[in-house]
């Protein structure tokens, strides 16, 4: 029963999900703070390398060794994300221009690559990397025990992030809220605008380097140049398509973790479709969304925070 | 504490010193991730602008690898000057591509020049129906163009790859048994084959490929219609203020539909001048791989969307792309020319902030706690 097809691909579309919940969690902390970043692409590559240099340099236990690999990679994206939080925030520049900039610098033919190809990473087998862990020994229940029970520790990590609960249920999640809607409002609160969106754009940047790191010490357990192969775009449209609510996103994270899992699983049984159709349903789907989102009728319930995108200065208000 | 003040008026000459600032600032900084790297950065600029500028049939091979920029500068410009933010130049481009191969294959028996013309309409129309799609859903929807044309960018090379490597397209060489196993598109024939000038005079002689040409007149066209038209004044409007051009009667739907096409059809001509200038046939690898329809953002931006700059600033980047291309390897490693750009881009955003406020360094601290 647990090999059936319907099982495996969903066990799969958790685990493919994974990097893209990390990313599009982190990005819809920068977006609620009002923050459009679109630099998640770079910042998931470059925490994905440097995930992956820390595993062959850093010497210890594995459990040792893959902890501080998803710190490194952490920290990488933070550093990412703070370039755009300092032209964005402090220097007001335009918010889409900066985010392909940090593309372009950090991505598939930028930093990622050139740091790659200068720490010799390329063509190595892992030293360690994240295997399925059997949690409290269920793996074997049918159906739920492969998709729940049996993935690796980056999966359980990720229900551990509630953000939901952070953005619903305290005080500085409800500030955040308050700065991406309305920042002259929360300024006159005696929120700090600046300090709120810095934070909140470099832990989204954090989030996005786990969760390139979940290519290159899980999924895909090495490193090549260009691995996410457009991951981070999926996660920008997954903050879309989850109307910016975090427990959406956890839903449409395995949806279009199972979209990008399932040519392979059907590979392997020997069914040939062509992989374009299931791996363009994320995009299709999120125009549809953004669509349905936009025109109107559900604008008011459902809407993007009404000043993403839009800097703020408090004197040119 | 350090204030910004608005500039009232913006001087001239900083229209020019920002982008050649940032692209010095953007060098010194590259150059301190060269030297951290442990590669010598003076050592590794010089082979850079020897082999992009200088050595024999170098500005040849830069033009090539500026062709393509150009147009998706100019793409990019089109529409950010009206605020319409199209990241789909990219699979645009590829729509120009994959419409201008077809007329090509289609049409190769007619005279040469025939052929050429279908082609370079081919492009435009094909990159021109992509762009519809964001347009439409922009005007009647609402829908943000930034996402839309973006996600269609990721479907358009899905799509591109789907006509080579996954079905037995039109476009898709299926005559020998290689074929079979190594999937390449079908090749053109000569009468779709671009010719270029050879510029005699410069030493070696300087190839110009047609689709530069074609650029530099793209460039021309569009100047004039942004500044001696009623169009072109309609959108510079738009752009400034939507409300202010509704309140003029100005239509606005029409406009952006209108602009997302005229961008969409010279990203187009792009995919159609790497057909037939440059590739000779659809080639899904070389054009998804090449990211040209992201770094014609960099370029609209560093030229602040100047029809002419982007010709000039093409140049440039083009220059840089094809030292890349040329010295990868060990003393020059790969993924440099993505980090300068990216930094330039980066210089050239903290730069405009020197051009809109003033900087100034007040006596007394502000009585605010932050300024920004």
């Amino acid at each position: 029963m647990n090999n059936s097809i319907l099982v495996v691909v969903a066990a799969s579309g958790v685990l493919y999900g994974t990097p893209l919940l990390f990313a599009a969690l982190g990005e819809l902390l920068a977006e609620r703070s009002g923050v459009l970043n679109l630099g998640v692409e770079g910042m998931m590559l470059i925490g994905a390398v440097m995930g992956f240099w820390a595993v062959q340099r850093i010497h210890g236990s594995s459990h040792l060794v893959l902890s501080a690999a998803i710190l490194v990679a952490a920290l990488a994206g933070a550093l990412m994300a703070l370039i755009h939080a300092f032209l964005v925030v402090t220097l007001r520049a335009n918010q889409i221009v900066s985010g392909l900039a940090l593309t372009i610098f950090a991505g598939a033919a930028g930093l990622s690559s050139y740091l790659g190809n200068d720490l010799e990473l390329g063509d190595q087998p892992a030293r360690h990397a994240f295997e399925p862990v059997d949690l409290f020994g269920l793996e074997k229940l049918p159906v739920i025990g492969p998709i729940v029970f049996g993935q690796p520790v980056l999966v359980y990590g990720s229900w551990l992030c509630v953000i939901a609960i952070y953005l619903a249920r305290t005080r500085p999640g409800l500030n955040v809220r308050a700065v991406g809607e309305s920042p002259a409002a929360a300024d006159a609160m005696g929120i700090n605008v600046a300090r709120y969106r810095y934070a909140h754009t470099i832990v989204g940047g954090a989030f996005a380097g786990v969760g390139g790191a979940c290519f290159s010490l899980s999924i895909t357990p090495q490193w090549v140049d260009g691995l996410t192969s457009g991951a981070g775009w999926i996660a920008i449209a997954l903050v879309i398509f989850a109307f910016w609510r975090p427990e959406l996103c956890l839903v449409g994270a395995y949806f279009f973790g199972a979209f990008a899992a399932l040519p392979y699983t059907l590979q392997a049984r020997g069914v040939t479709i062509a992989p374009e159709l299931f791996q363009s349903l994320p995009y299709v789907a999120t125009i549809v969304v953004l669509v349905l989102v936009s025109a109107g009728w559900t604008k008011r319930r459902l809407g993007a925070p009404a000043s993403l995108g839009v800097p703020y200065v408090r004197e040119e208000l | 504490m350090i204030r910004f003040e608005r500039r009232l008026e913006q001087p001239r000459w900083l229209a020019v010193a920002v982008p050649v600032g940032s692209i010095l600032v953007a060098l010194l900084f590259a150059g301190v991730v060269l030297a951290a790297t442990g590669h010598n950065p003076i050592h590794a600029y010089r082979r850079l602008f020897d082999s992009a500028f200088v050595a024999k049939g170098a500005l040849s091979e830069t033009l090539v690898s500026a062709t393509p920029l150009a147009f998706t500068g100019l793409a990019a410009a089109v529409a950010f000057r009206m605020q319409l933010f199209n990241i789909g130049a990219e699979g645009q481009l590829y729509f120009g591509a994959i419409a201008a191969a077809a007329a090509g294959l289609r049409l190769h028996a007619l005279p040469k020049p025939l052929v050429i013309a279908s082609m370079i309409v081919a492009g435009c129309a094909g990159g021109a129906a992509w762009g519809l799609i964001p347009a439409l859903l922009k005007a009647f929807f609402r829908a943000n163009e930034i996402i839309t044309s973006l996600m269609l960018n990721y479907v358009a090379a899905l799509f591109l790859n789907y006509l080579i490597f996954d079905s037995a397209s039109y476009w898709r060489d299926t005559s020998t048994p290689e074929a079979q196993v190594f999937p390449q598109g079908k090749l053109l024939s000569e009468s779709a084959t671009w010719p270029a000038t050879t510029i005699t005079h410069a030493g070696p002689g300087l190839v110009v490929p047609l689709g530069f040409l074609l650029a530099v007149v793209a460039a021309i066209l569009i100047w004039a219609l942004y500044s001696r038209t009623r169009f072109g004044f309609e959108v510079q409007v738009l752009g400034d203020s939507q409300r202010a051009a509704r309140y003029a009667g100005m239509r606005t739907r029409r406009t952006i539909i209108a602009v997302f096409c005229l961008s969409g059809a010279v990203a187009g001509l792009g995919g159609a001048s790497q057909d037939g200038d440059f590739r000779h046939l659809l080639d899904p690898r070389g054009l998804t791989q090449s990211g040209y329809g992201y770094a014609g953002i960099v370029v609209a931006a560093l030229a602040r969307y100047n029809p002419f700059g982007v010709v000039l600033i093409a140049f440039l980047l083009g220059g840089l792309q094809n030292a890349g291309y040329t010295l990868q390897g060990a003393d020059f490693p790969s993924g440099l020319v993505g980090v300068i750009q990216g930094l330039i881009l980066f210089c050239a955003l903290g730069g405009e902030l020197l051009r809109r406020y003033r900087i100034r360094l007040a006596r007394r601290p502000a009585p605010v706690v932050e300024s920004a």
